[in-house]
């Protein structure tokens, strides 16, 4: 009972987190938008927990939370962005259709889910399973036998990153 | 152990990627739309954790991390984008950006 209580009350959390967001009057602010996904990402990281994925909660507070959080706020403030920047908020008919089609494709997703897990339960882990399940030492042992190679490829597209993210940032005519 | 339906970790995936797919089609700050980007990352992340623990098959993890990074990587760029565009269009509305010629 208690974790059905935890469990609404994180899931409430997440999603009025990320629709403060999405919808427009709590989000004129890129900043307010910003502090929403913040705590978006902070819940999120409890019901990591509850699933027993021990690691990547961790994870989803230091890369998420912080790091590409910090990357956001350092953008927003780097852009300096002035009122005159925001255009209001208009309801054009590509934005019904975009949102209309959203739901569409949500409800699919949640019909053809339903309709396949109606009747699964959790599998039961033992005592002993159930303190390793998501450690560092079992995801660690995924990530270096079966999923080696999308890791070392994964380490490659970061170094891709960082190097695009100078190149597409630098000033024409080298620094000034 | 867990007393939660797979279902119901299901449906809150589905609605943040709903809300993260509103998002991106609607928003036009592009800031923002980064924002709904990791919205919608962050769901498909929470349904493959469900089903890693439904199943009991933690090698699923090593898949999220993954994610986190090409995320990581991905709002990088994005971002780096961002400021790119702001230098040359002095907006960073994505209806601005139509134009291909830097």
């Amino acid at each position: 009972m208690a974790e059905q209580i935890v469990f609404y009350i994180l899931a409430t959390g997440v999603l009025l987190g990320a629709l403060a967001v999405v919808v427009p009057p709590f989000a004129r602010n890129p900043l307010h938008a910003a502090v929403a996904l913040l705590t978006t990402f902070s819940l999120m990281a409890g019901l990591f927990v509850m699933l027993s994925a021990h690691l990547l909660a961790i994870l989803q507070i230091v890369v998420y939370a912080g790091a590409v959080m910090i990357l956001f706020v350092f953008a927003i403030m780097l852009l300096n962005l002035r009122k005159q920047d925001f255009s209001p908020a208009k309801i054009t008919a590509w934005k019904i259709l975009g949102a209309a089609a959203a739901f569409l494709i949500a409800t699919r997703i949640a019909m053809v889910a339903g309709a396949a897990v109606s009747t699964h339960t959790a599998v039961d882990l033992s005592l002993e399973q159930y303190s390793t399940f998501g450690s560092v030492h079992d995801v660690g042992i995924a990530l270096a036998t079966k999923y080696l190679l999308p890791f070392e490829i994964t380490a490659i597209l970061l170094l891709v990153a960082v190097i695009g993210a100078l190149v597409v940032t630098r000033r024409q005519g080298g620094l000034r | 152990m867990t007393n939660i339906p797979l279902s119901h970790w299901l449906a809150l995936a589905t609605a943040l990627f709903a809300i993260g797919t509103i998002g991106v089609i609607t928003r036009r700050n592009m800031l923002i739309a980064l924002m709904s980007l990791e919205i919608m990352l962050n769901g498909v992340g929470l349904a493959f954790l469900a089903f890693a623990r439904f199943r009991g098959d933690v090698s699923v993890h090593a898949a999220v991390f993954i994610v986190m990074a090409v995320a990581a990587a991905e709002v990088a760029i994005g971002l780096a984008l961002a400021i790119a565009m702001y230098r040359n269009n002095g907006s960073i509305d994505l209806d601005q950006a139509s134009r291909l010629k830097g």
